[in-house]
């Protein structure tokens, strides 16, 4: 179907321009009277919240690099000319070095809702699955950021995560040096880190975009978890979400800022104020705190093939969540039992971060084997097994129903903005 | 089908019993790790906490007479000691007492130099063989970043300077080391480096190790961020504009909500 589009844009030269390339009435379409769930609460928010820090972590990264030298004998000192000579350096840095935490936290929070609400059940199991390929991405690229400093941790956490391919047997080892590009972590695994650290931002920016159209497609789910039956159960999601997106914002920039101007360094580790030094071994080597549930689970088994084969598995398995739980509910408001499944559930995940950070001996090792041991059950018994037993609570006749307790054909409709 | 029920009507209870027992655990495993040095109070603590430049140009003449004979800090340049307050005048006056390398000389050879303000602090050594070979194999840590680079930062490495004592009895010595209360193992290839009237301070300050640990401590607290200052400063401003911001945008979100709750 060749041919202009009809746009109805009153500015000839914005109408001149849409009627070739709609991009305005396409996000007119897609982020100004896009019908949305009128019963959002604040868990919602998360979404944009992390959309808006991979956009400021971009932003930060590439003045960075101008700054940065990607080789072992300079990178350390070139962190700190960046932090005491570069102008503003200093905010640069600890925005992106804080960035990282504050994606994690808004997609952990994410992840946690789209878990409470059921919002992975169909018709959203593709738009949960990108999610997911998203986390994955997410979690290469803090990975590989994190050795950029080249710190004493960058250093031998990227020793000790890159030399667990090698439990795989017989491919291990050369998968191995294919990530090192040579036999131990140097030059050449700092420059190609470089390389996809800087990369893998705008995969992930196209990650993102095929998980808003994949949203756009079947809709957002909500905390009641059933559809929207009409009109009077969406508001447009501009001025409406937008407002309420951009509540979330301020608080989580207040947090994020909190911790750049008052504590930059609390969440990260000593040693990485230590120049990388292949001779000397620290005595404790952890990741950064975001990974230290996988980092539990991984110690938490004996037999190290086995024990990375469930740190990988305990994040594919999300990806066949869909069809793991059985319950055809999907919010867990409606789930008397599940509610409070969900919640051991994301109790053993912090758990497990808490075990991470400890050295694995005594009782921590009790604590993350019982939490590993949940963690699994939850989706491969729990899941499956208590959609059958489960009777839910029954859900309300429609959205507005429950939000308003007046019935559908006497409730206000929200009206976009330019009607205001 | 009546078992899974019941059995699942006991699951919150169950749940709450179960948090409360890994949390006891987790309490009683978490107490059990090692007591790091006591918490100081500092002229840098808090939200409008600022290393006292007074007592970091003290830090500045202990590093330099005593610290610079072992440790390096080469971080650090002359320029940017502007930060604890020296004038420009200063800094070139200090920074000529200082020997560096210069570059090379107009027959190619290495040669050395007064330094200047654009110069890295001098180091005592020129590699860390050298510096093992002259400290009995050990390796004074570079001190730009010391603060940051240790659990407990500044607690710590005062902890250090003031943590020299005699070797309980039955405590067995390495040869040449000595016991510190904090250091890890407590054996420590430093010897104790401050002694009471180890410097002289030109405004007077009495030269205990207590007072020249403190001083040195806030030195090396701005040299490891001598951003500081500058940081927190513009946190408070930026942190209030993001409060205003939320209170209108949250104002603004109840304005255009108004009308479908």
């Amino acid at each position: 179907m060749a041919g202009l589009q009809k746009s109805d844009l009153p500015n000839p030269v914005l109408n001149w321009i849409d009627s070739r390339l709609p991009i305005i009435s396409m996000m007119q379409k897609e982020y100004g009277v896009f019908p949305t769930p009128r019963n959002f609460n604040y868990f919602w928010n998360f979404g944009a919240l992390a959309m808006v820090t991979l956009v400021i972590m971009i932003v930060t990264g590439i003045f960075l690099a101008m700054n940065y030298q990607p080789n072992t004998g300079l990178a350390f000192d070139s962190v700190q000319h960046i932090m005491r000579d570069v102008n503003y350096g200093w905010l640069i840095r600890y925005v992106h070095q804080n960035g990282a935490s504050m994606f994690f936290i808004a997609t952990y929070i994410h992840i946690f809702r789209g878990l409470y609400y059921g919002s992975y059940k169909a018709p959203r199991e593709l738009l949960w699955m990108i999610g997911v390929v998203i986390l994955l991405l997410m979690m290469a690229t803090a990975f590989m950021g994190y050795v950029l400093p080249w710190g004493q941790m960058s250093y031998w956490g990227a020793t000790v995560i890159t030399n667990l391919f090698s439990a795989f047997p017989g491919v291990g080892k050369y998968i191995v040096t294919l990530l090192w590009g040579g036999f131990s972590v140097d030059q050449p695994t700092l420059n190609r880190f470089f390389s996809l650290h800087y990369l893998l931002p705008f995969v992930l920016v196209g990650v993102v975009f095929l998980h808003v159209a994949a949203l756009h497609i079947v809709g957002s789910n909500n905390p009641l978890g059933i559809e929207p039956s009409g009109p009077q159960d969406t508001l447009p999601f501009h001025p409406y979400y937008t407002a309420k997106d951009s509540v979330g914002i301020c608080v989580f920039l207040i947090v994020w800022a909190a911790l750049v101007f008052y504590a930059p360094n609390l969440l990260g580790d000593p040693n990485n104020f230590i120049e990388a030094n292949p001779l000397q071994t620290p005595a404790d080597i952890v990741p950064e705190w975001y990974f230290l549930p996988y980092y539990a689970i991984l110690r938490s088994v004996p037999n190290k093939l086995l024990g990375v084969c469930m740190m990988f598995g305990s994040l594919l398995i999300l990806l066949v969540l869909p069809w793991l739980d059985t319950s055809r509910v999907r919010s867990a408001r409606f789930r008397p039992t599940y509610r409070w499944l969900i919640l051991v559930w994301a109790a053993s995940f912090i758990l497990l971060g808490i075990c991470g950070a400890h050295k694995p001996e005594g009782i921590w090792v009790i604590l993350s084997r019982i939490a590993a041991l949940y963690y699994f059950a939850h989706f491969l018994v729990v899941m499956p097994i208590l959609g059958k037993f489960e009777r839910p609570l029954p859900l309300p006749e429609s959205i507005t129903k429950a939000v308003t307790g007046r019935s559908n054909n006497e409730t206000v409709t929200g009206r976009p903005l330019e009607s205001h | 089908m009546r078992m899974p029920r019941s059995l699942l009507a006991a699951i919150p209870r169950l749940v709450a019993v179960g948090f409360v027992a890994v949390g006891l655990f987790t309490a009683l495993a978490v107490a059990q790790e090692a007591p790091t040095p006591p918490k100081q109070n500092w002229s840098f603590d808090g939200i409008f906490g600022t290393p006292d430049l007074a007592a970091a140009q003290r830090g500045f003449q202990v590093y330099a007479e005593v610290c610079s004979n072992c440790h390096a800090m080469h971080q650090l340049h002359y320029r940017d000691l502007t930060g604890i307050g020296l004038s420009e005048n200063d800094i070139k006056a200090v920074a000529s007492t200082f020997t560096v390398p210069q570059g090379l000389d107009d027959q190619g050879q290495p040669k050395d130099g007064p330094a200047t303000p654009a110069n890295q602090f001098r180091s005592p050594f020129p590699n860390e063989k050298a510096s093992r070979a002259a400290n009995n194999g050990a390796y004074p840590p570079d001190l730009s970043l010391i603060i940051n680079a240790r659990e407990g930062g500044p607690n710590y490495v005062y902890g250090i300077l003031t943590g020299y004592a005699e070797a309980p009895a039955g405590f067995s010595m390495q040869d040449a080391m000595n016991y510190n209360r904090y250091f890890p193992g407590h054996q420590i290839a430093m010897p104790q480096p401050l002694q009471d009237g180890r410097v002289t301070y030109i405004d007077g300050t009495p030269t205990t190790v207590d007072q020249m640990a403190r001083d040195v401590v806030t030195f090396l607290t701005w040299a490891a961020n001598p951003e500081m200052a500058e940081r927190k400063a513009m946190g408070v401003r930026v942190v209030l504009f993001l409060v205003l911001l939320t209170g209108v945008t949250y104002a603004v979100k109840r304005q255009v909500w108004s009308d479908v709750h």
